[in-house]
């Protein structure tokens, strides 16, 4: 008997430390969508695709200068070293050069895949990745719907790679480094609220100029990079089949069935097992009797 | 070595045994050139070599992941069809310990062990796979916990599992170890276990489709869907009992001295008995796969390539060896039950390669395919398994109750082993 409780307290204790764990998993966190928190507006229509984002993004990192001739029309995608990349599309309204990087997404698919927190929005609007935290599982790229970390398979102490919106520059009160080399003025780094307002503002200013469409406004729900182009953005090589639903939110509903199931099965069990105890010899018995 | 003042006296003499016995167990036992043998020591060997080389160079030197394909064959295959095709052990323990279905007691104990064991060689692969493996601690111990993470989950639940299997485990080792009063002890531990176990197990078998929640974009329709963690845990259960039939079917074969008298007599009944809810629970699935394609109205993707390969799987291998294992159990075609069985795992197989690898960014071009070396890894940690899991049953009373088969030290090495 005493037998029984001990294990049905064990149960629920063990079950409940599980919840409580797990609770806390979803809702009720901060997006980081704040409205403190920074983000940068790429407006394509000024950019020259003179790529000196990518230089001023290969010093600000330590990594090595970008490759002097390029064709911008051949798609190239971040890499390891590589944490942002201008190509250029060819469109109805001519030649455009898109600027891309981490989107910075409101509430981060790869954060929410992270089994150790490795992958943080901060509040300040950048997503981050630890060092002394990551375990280089990978689940952060199945995760992302830009397909944005990179991870250093040639490495025997591999890095994930990606841009982190120059956090450090940031705490120093410094723009991102793209953002300050960015001789056009194409890139536009402020509070994520003002910037929506002034690209609002530019497209009924110039309504011709610009497909009335801010990228990042709403897809999975919201990223820090905001994006105004002068054509529909299937034409620059954006994925625009994405839903409005933040990415955790798909797992959510999974996350949620954990506790109940982690508090309901195992009494029920326990039930189902004392409902026939009657038959149940004590197992070790049961072996010497055969 | 029965009274505790025996013990006290004789506490040398007693430990310098134990130890002789230990040295004496860890010897191999039976033939070493066979086959078998020839076959999974080169296998470990080659493998060995290239893991020194992976654990050197990064794992771009011997495998094809790239940053499209961050995952390949060894989470598709050692981890995610691993795990399923070890859910016989929740499966059979809620089948004798809950429901008290005592027809199957005898082959719990082979079940469970071989859960076990492929719990810790199958989601130990994943250690292979890390590409920061000394970081591993992190989300157990220290404040990295990544709470929202469905893989914080199943990692918890990777652990506490096996640790789960492991109690329920524990009494064969106390018998082999001669230990009564730990025995007697361990088996009070035994229906918690099971209760914690097959309600841990419930949740990381749906867990591991729910790590491909967030991925619904690169996943072709046709596999993917909201009720991936459903489909999982349902599968699960007939994934496990159909290796169950496959397993025990070779192992009743290769350990034939080492089968009790017990499943001896009611194995064929046993193998009749588990087609049946293999066939049952096919259905359910079938059932459950026709919503989910209805659900999403994916009929038109079904006259496609991609629609013919689903085909091949959710009806050649899913509906057909339910079908057959429907008629193999009422006819007591015991040949039958064990193809169809293989052609279960052989569907079980492809479903978890098609939703991790195959059809996860079907659109790509140069999709990945794994290479040689990754294949050979993989088959290495099978390889390594099965030799612990000899080891195991020509020692421990696994396929036979304590008293049952010659358990004692002398009698056992008299045995001639197949494999």
């Amino acid at each position: 008997m005493h037998r029984r409780d001990l294990l049905k307290t064990v149960c629920v204790a063990g079950a409940s430390a599980l919840v409580g764990r797990n609770l806390c998993a979803q809702d009720g966190e901060p997006v980081g969508g704040g409205s403190e928190a920074m983000g940068v507006l790429v407006d394509t229509t000024m950019c020259l695709g003179c790529r000196a984002c990518e230089q001023a993004c290969a010093e600000a990192n330590g990594m090595p200068p970008p490759e002097d001739e390029v064709d911008l029309f051949e798609e190239r995608t971040t890499s390891p070293s590589r944490l942002t990349v201008v190509n250029a599309y060819q469109t109805e309204k001519g030649r455009v050069t898109v600027k891309r990087q981490c989107m910075h997404c409101l509430q981060p698919a790869c954060g929410a895949a992270c089994l150790t927190a490795a992958m943080k929005k901060t509040p300040g609007g950048a997503v981050i990745w630890r060092e002394d935290k990551c375990m280089g599982c990978r689940f952060c790229m199945i995760s992302c719907p830009f397909d944005v970390p990179k991870f250093e398979f040639d490495s025997p102490n591999p890095q994930i790679r990606k841009c982190d919106m120059c956090f450090g520059r940031l705490q120093e009160g410094e723009e991102p480094a793209c953002v300050a080399n960015c001789p056009t003025g194409a890139l536009t780094f402020g509070r994520r609220t003002d910037l929506l307002e002034e690209a609002r503002r530019r497209i009924y200013a110039e309504p011709d100029r610009y497909v009335h469409h801010i990228y990042g406004e709403h897809e999975v729900g919201g990223t820090s990079f905001l994006y105004l182009a002068p054509v529909p953005f299937e034409q620059l090589g954006f994925p625009t089949h994405l839903a409005t639903t933040p990415y955790p939110t798909y797992a959510r509903e999974f996350l949620y069935a954990v506790p109940l199931v982690l508090t309901v099965v195992p009494p029920f069990l326990l039930a189902m097992a004392k409902a026939r105890r009657d038959e149940l010899v004590d197992e070790s018995e049961e072996h010497r009797i055969e | 070595m029965n009274t505790r003042a025996a013990h006290a006296t004789q506490m040398g003499t007693e430990f310098r045994r134990f130890v002789g016995f230990l040295i004496c167990e860890l010897k191999p036992k039976g033939r070493m050139l066979t086959p078998f043998n020839a076959i999974t020591s080169s296998l470990m060997a080659v493998g060995a070599v290239l893991l020194t080389i992976r654990f050197t160079q990064g794992l771009g030197s011997i495998t094809n992941l790239d940053q499209r394909f961050p995952w390949g064959l060894w989470i598709g295959f050692d981890v995610i069809t691993g795990v399923a095709f070890a859910g016989g052990a929740y499966v059979l323990t809620f089948m004798v310990y809950i429901l008290g279905q005592e027809k199957y007691r005898p082959i719990v104990r082979a079940t469970v062990l071989n859960g076990f064991l492929a719990y810790v060689f199958y989601a130990g692969a994943l250690l292979l796979d890390l590409g920061r493996p000394w970081k591993v601690i992190n989300p157990i111990i220290g404040n990295s916990f990544g709470v929202s993470s469905v893989l914080f989950l199943v990692a918890w639940h990777f652990l506490l599992y096996m640790t789960a299997e492991f109690v329920e485990f524990s009494p064969a080792v106390a018998e082999w170890l001669g230990w009564r009063r730990v025995r007697r002890a361990l088996g009070g531990l035994t229906l918690g276990a099971v209760i914690f176990g097959i309600t841990l197990s419930t949740l990381h078998q749906s867990g591991l489709g729910a790590l491909y929640l967030m991925a619904r974009d690169k996943i072709h329709p046709l596999w993917y869907s909201e009720f991936i963690p459903f489909l999982f845990l349902v599968s699960s259960v007939f994934a496990g009992l159909s290796l169950v039939i496959f397993e025990g079917s070779i192992t009743h074969r290769v350990f034939h001295h080492r089968v009790g008298a017990r499943l001896r007599r009611s194995h064929d009944d046993i193998l009749v008995g588990l087609a049946r809810i293999c066939a049952g629970t096919m259905f359910v699935y079938l059932f459950m796969a026709t919503l989910v394609l209805a659900h999403g109205r994916h009929w038109s993707l079904l006259s496609t390539g991609w629609g013919l390969w689903y085909l091949l799987e959710v009806v050649g291998l899913v509906a057909v060896p339910a079908g057959l294992f429907l008629f193999a159990s009422r006819r007591r075609n015991l040949a039958l039950v064990r193809g169809a069985a293989a052609m279960t795992l052989a569907g079980i197989l492809l479903n978890r390669l098609n939703v991790s690898v195959i059809a996860f960014k079907w659109y790509a071009p140069n999709h990945y395919v794994p290479s040689w070396e990754e294949v050979v890894v993989s088959l290495a940690v099978v390889s390594a398994e099965l030799w612990v899991f000899r080891w195991v049953v020509n020692r421990m009373p696994v396929l036979a109750a304590a008293g049952e088969a010659g358990r004692g030290k002398g009698a056992e090495r008299e045995l001639q082993l197949v494999a």
